[in-house]
């Protein structure tokens, strides 16, 4: 008796680290594992929310790849996510570049920069980018100034999407800041070596600089693409998905499904196809990495 | 030309972009806040950031509500009402989480961890569904204490501060822990008089974030909140701008501008722990 005493007394002392992660644990299973596999099954099903549950197999997946709607959806989000994540990236990286030579007032420039990222998320931003697009909004004003009458940019089928995409590159702060600090860590020696050797301001960019950020590349590329996959509210308020279906993301149209038709089967195994495609592209680019990302010693 | 001159040159012209990017980047905060003081008659006539006669029926109107039990105000306290626990329930929640992964060795831990890592990439877009028929079955929808949008956070559920506090704890030598467990310190004892005042610089940029994220929210309360009587300024925003749009501007943007000026507040004081805090756990914008 005594003895199992103590062997309980000492197995709670090696583990006593799990007490401190059991509450996640709990919180784990009961709001992401739970669900999360729920959602699985419930993709096989038709559940509606008010009229029962039957499985149904595959049909919902079938219907997805057979629906003309659907597919759009997905084209669409495709579009917006590959133009939204090279265009905010590339800018980020760019005015990092210009804040990293030492000028005077970076700090200043790079609080600026940063504002857009800490609001942007919210409504009265995209009530903000409604004001500013529509089709007597301030750009069109601007435009009107060189006499150049704008389109109904969110009412148009080929800008609206390209609209948002630009609310999202407008928010390019959080990653320039992150770019920022990689291009502070490295060696100023060995631009002075390249340009000794006679390097110019461009090639020092692409032979040295960005080799040696590319870890911070691949990080900024994973979090922005599986953010933009799943873009809901920039359209969801701005263009309500129209016109004639142009913003329309899967995000939306999950949305809709779920919430407007009460679907849930149906939502389910959108929402799981978005999810595969995702974790696709994450392997695809966790395997890329050993060709393209550079680790030196000390970060590995 | 010399090398001098070039230099200064050079200087001159990353100057002047930096600054045509800032007012690009700038000029529609600008603009939305001088608009908000505008007549409407003047809000589209031109793109000037100054109103010519400037007017407070925006604000004006923008306190009288939409009838029914909902304005402004009661909506900025709504957001509060989600916004404050979420910051601290998520303060204790993943200080305590993050301390059990970094400073003990338990059955299973790698792979707890591994799970863990795991929903740090686990898309919002797949939880939304099951999560919802969830929180219906429970009677949760519409729930006065808004408990879809804050239980979670009472377990650690946002993954990403538990990731933060995690990448913090490892830089912080383990001999501090030692010291303290031999001057007869429990576990308990340590978090507190040890880990947390080192961990203060973190917890404060998750407090930020927490912050900004949870007013910005818009998914949660468009999915969990039908009373409007309980609206957060979010949905407010939003319903004033269908009920509005095309007739009274100034009050949309001086609502929208109210919403988000006490996240512009919090982000002028604390701008470096913010910026400090997107580096630190390397992030999300």
């Amino acid at each position: 008796m005594e003895n199992g005493g103590k062997r309980g007394n000492h197995f709670f002392r090696e583990n006593r680290g799990f007490f401190f992660i059991l509450p996640w644990l709990f919180g784990f299973i009961l709001f992401k594992g739970y669900p999360f596999l729920s959602s699985l099954f419930y993709s096989f099903t038709d559940f509606h929310l008010f009229e029962g549950i039957h499985r149904i197999g595959l049909q919902n997946y079938q219907e997805i790849f057979r629906n003309k709607k659907i597919l759009a959806a997905f084209a669409t989000t495709f579009r917006y996510a590959f133009m939204t994540v090279p265009l905010k990236l590339c800018f980020a990286l760019f005015v990092a570049y210009i804040l990293n030579f030492q000028l005077k007032g970076v700090k200043l420039f790079r609080t600026a920069y940063y504002i857009p990222s800490i609001l942007g998320g919210s409504v009265a931003i995209s009530v903000l980018w409604k004001a500013i697009f529509k089709d007597n909004g301030i750009i069109n004003l601007f435009l009107s100034f060189f006499g150049v009458q704008g389109p109904n940019w969110l009412a148009n089928k080929g800008t609206a999407l390209f609209i948002i995409c630009l609310l999202r590159v407008w928010q390019f702060g959080s990653s320039m800041v992150i770019f920022l600090v990689a291009l502070k860590s490295v060696s100023p020696d060995l631009y002075e070596a390249a340009s000794l050797d006679g390097a110019g301001k461009w090639r020092q960019f692409f032979s040295i600089t960005v080799p040696l950020i590319t870890p911070v590349i691949f990080y900024n590329l994973v979090t922005q693409l599986v953010q933009a996959f799943q873009e809901f509210n920039g359209p969801y308020i701005i263009t309500q998905g129209g016109p004639r279906g142009a913003t329309t993301l899967v995000s939306l149209l999950i949305y809709n499904n779920a919430f407007k038709k009460y679907e849930m089967g149906m939502a389910s195994a959108e929402a799981w196809v978005l999810f595969l495609i995702l974790l696709l592209f994450t392997l695809i680019l966790q395997r890329s990495q050993k060709h393209w990302v550079y680790y030196s010693d000390e970060e590995v | 030309m010399t090398r001098e001159r070039r230099r200064g040159l050079s200087a001159l012209l990353k100057y002047l972009l930096l600054i045509l990017v800032g007012f690009v980047m700038l000029y529609p905060l600008l603009w939305m806040v001088g608009a908000s003081f505008k007549t409407n008659s003047e809000i589209f006539s031109g793109i000037g950031l100054l109103p010519k006669q400037p007017s407070l029926q925006g604000y004006r109107d923008a306190m009288s509500g939409y009838g029914g039990d909902i304005n402004i105000w009661q909506a900025m306290l709504n957001t509060y009402k989600i916004v404050i626990p979420k910051v601290v329930f998520t303060l204790l929640s993943c200080t305590v989480t993050a301390y059990g992964f970094a400073r003990f060795h338990f059955k299973g831990r790698n792979f707890l961890f591994l799970l863990l890592m795991s929903t740090l990439f686990l898309p919002n877009v797949v939880l939304n569904v099951p999560q919802f028929i969830l929180f219906n079955k429970w009677g949760w929808i519409d729930h006065p204490l808004y408990l879809p949008m804050i239980a979670p956070t009472l377990f650690a559920q946002d993954t990403y501060f538990v990731f933060m506090l995690i990448q913090f704890l490892r830089n912080v030598p383990k001999e501090l822990d030692e010291a303290a467990k031999i001057d007869g310190c429990s576990p308990l004892g340590t978090l507190w008089h040890v880990i947390v005042p080192v961990l203060k610089p973190a917890l404060v940029s998750c407090a930020l974030f927490q912050f900004m994220w949870s007013n910005n929210d818009f998914m949660g309360p468009l999915l969990y909140v039908s009373s409007p009587s309980r609206y957060p300024a979010a949905i407010f925003v939003k319903m004033s701008m269908d009920a509005d749009a095309g007739f009274s501007w100034n009050r949309i943007l001086a609502l929208s501008l109210i919403s988000i000026l006490p996240s512009l507040i919090i982000f002028f004081l604390a701008q470096d722990q913010f910026i400090d805090g997107v580096t630190a756990g390397s992030v999300k914008g």
